[in-house]
C-alpha cells in the first residue's frame, strides 16, 4: 500500500508527464488558453488512462508477452507477439476513447456536453500511449499499473491547468511580437519545470 | 455524371502537362521548412521534439524515422483515401501509422540496438506525433500520390531541421560536445563547464523557445 501511495506521488509530481517526459505537449499547447477548458481536458486524459493502463497491461500479459499465451495452450509457450504492441496499444486506446465517449453521452449528457469535444483528441494524446509503453518498459504490476495510469493523468491535469491560469493573466502583458503564442508559453513551460524540480530528492 | 468525367478528364490533363517539380510541387516541399514550419509554427510534434534532443546522434534516427513513417503513411494513405468511409478513417490512419513505426522500431532493434535502447518508448510514440497524423488528415486524405510524398518529405525535414537545431545547442551546452566528439577539449577549453539544465528537460523548453522566437521573428509570424 505505501510502496503504491508513493508511486503515485512520484508520478504526479517527480515524474510528472509534461515536465520531465513531454508527454502530451500538442494538446498542452493547443487547449491551455482559458482554465474551465483545460480542466476538461485534463479530467478526459485522467480518465482515459486509469482505463487504458491496466487494460493495456492485461493485453501485455496474456496476448503479448512471450509465452503469454500458455492460458489458451502449453504448446505456445514459444510464441512472442510483442511485435504487435503498438498496434495492439493503439488500437485498445482509439476504441476506449470511442466506448468512454458513447458511455458518457448515454449516463451523463451534462459531463458530455464539457468533455466531449476534447474526448476524440485524446485518442492521438502521446500521454495515454506513453503511459502504456513506461508501464511495460518499467515492468509493473497490476495494481501498480493502475495507480501509475491516475497519478499520470492528475499531474497532467495539474500541469495544464497551471499553465492555462499563467497564460489567462498573459493575455494582459507586453510580450514581444515574435515571442507572443508559442515562444513564451515555451518559455513558461520551462520555468514551470524548474519549480517541479524542486520535487526531486522527496523519498515517501 | 458527364460533367463528372468531363472535370476529371480536364483534371487529368493538368496533371499530365504538369512537370515532375514544377512551382507548385516545390511549394510543397520548400514551405514547411520555414513559413509553415510543422513545429514553430503550427505547434504539432512537440513531445519528440524535446524528448529525444538531448543528443545529436538520437536526434538524427529519430528524424530519419519521422520521415520515413510521414512519406510512405502519406503515400499509403493517399492511395487508398477513395476506398476508406469518413467515419473510420481515424483508425484506417492509426493503423497504417503503427505499422510502419512497428517496422522502423524492429529494423531499429535489429541493425542498432544501443541507439533503440536509448530512444526507448519515443520510437512507439511517432505513433502519435502530431505531424504525421495531421499531414495524413490535412493533406494526403484529398491529394494524389506523389504531391502527397512531396508534402511529407517536406513536412519531414521541416521537423528535422528544428530538432536537430535544438538538439546541436542542447549538446553542445549540456555535454560539451557534438555528435560525442568534446569540442571544447580540443579548442583547449577543458574546464569550460556544462551547463546541467541543457540536459534536463527545462534546457529543451529554453532552447525552443529562442529557436521559434529567433525564427517567427524573422518570417514576420505573429500569433494572436
Amino acid at each position: 500500500m505505501g510502496e503504491l501511495f508513493s508511486l503515485g506521488i512520484r508520478s504526479i509530481f517527480i515524474e510528472n508527464m509534461i515536465f520531465a517526459y513531454f508527454l502530451g505537449m500538442c494538446s498542452f499547447l493547443a487547449v491551455s488558453k482559458k482554465v474551465s477548458t483545460a480542466i476538461g481536458l485534463g479530467v478526459a486524459v485522467i480518465f482515459v488512462l486509469t482505463i487504458t493502463a491496466p487494460l493495456d497491461w492485461l493485453i501485455q500479459e496474456y496476448v503479448l508477452k512471450q509465452g503469454a499465451l500458455v492460458w489458451i495452450d502449453p504448446a505456445f509457450a514459444d510464441v512472442d507477439l510483442e511485435f504487435l504492441q503498438f498496434i495492439m496499444f493503439i488500437a485498445v486506446i482509439a476504441s476506449m476513447v470511442q466506448l468512454v465517449e458513447m458511455i458518457i453521452e448515454k449516463v451523463s449528457p451534462a459531463l458530455y456536453g464539457t468533455l466531449g469535444i476534447f474526448l476524440p483528441l485524446i485518442a492521438v494524446n502521446c500521454a495515454i500511449l506513453g503511459a502504456s509503453l513506461f508501464m511495460v518498459q518499467r515492468s509493473y504490476t497490476l495494481p501498480e499499473a493502475t495507480v501509475f495510469g491516475f497519478s499520470s493523468g492528475i499531474g497532467w491535469l495539474l500541469a495544464i491547468v497551471a499553465l492555462a491560469a499563467i497564460r489567462e493573466k498573459l493575455r494582459y502583458s507586453n510580450v514581444p511580437d515574435g515571442l507572443k503564442g508559442l515562444g513564451i508559453t515555451m518559455l513558461i513551460t520551462g520555468l514551470m519545470g524548474l519549480a517541479f524540480k524542486s520535487f526531486i530528492g522527496i523519498a515517501i | 455524371m458527364s460533367t463528372e468525367t468531363i472535370e476529371q478528364k480536364a483534371e487529368e490533363t493538368v496533371i499530365a502537362t504538369e512537370p515532375l517539380l514544377s512551382k507548385r510541387r516545390k511549394k510543397f516541399v520548400t514551405d514547411p521548412l520555414n513559413d509553415d514550419n510543422p513545429v514553430t509554427v503550427q505547434v504539432l510534434g512537440i513531445c519528440s521534439a524535446l524528448a529525444v534532443t538531448v543528443k545529436i546522434e538520437p536526434t538524427l534516427i529519430m528524424s530519419i524515422a519521422v520521415v520515413f513513417v510521414i512519406v510512405f503513411s502519406n503515400l499509403i494513405i493517399s492511395m487508398i483515401r477513395n476506398f476508406v468511409p469518413n467515419r473510420v478513417r481515424i483508425i484506417v490512419q492509426l493503423a497504417v501509422i503503427a505499422t510502419l513505426v512497428t517496422l522502423v522500431s524492429e529494423l531499429l532493434k535489429a541493425y542498432n540496438y544501443p541507439m533503440y535502447k536509448v530512444l526507448g518508448a519515443f520510437v512507439g510514440l511517432i505513433i502519435t506525433n502530431c505531424i504525421v497524423m495531421g499531414r495524413l488528415e490535412a493533406f494526403a486524405m484529398g491529394n494524389k500520390p506523389y504531391d502527397s510524398v512531396l508534402d511529407g518529405l517536406g513536412s519531414g525535414m521541416g521537423y528535422a531541421w528544428v530538432i536537430l537545431t535544438v538538439a546541436f545547442f542542447r549538446e553542445l551546452l549540456g555535454s560539451g560536445s557534438v555528435f560525442d566528439f568534446k569540442v571544447f577539449e580540443a579548442i583547449g577549453l577543458a574546464n569550460f563547464p556544462n551547463n546541467s539544465l541543457m540536459v534536463d528537460s527545462i534546457g529543451a523548453f529554453m532552447v525552443l523557445g529562442i529557436l521559434i522566437w529567433i525564427q517567427r521573428s524573422r518570417t514576420g509570424y505573429v500569433e494572436h
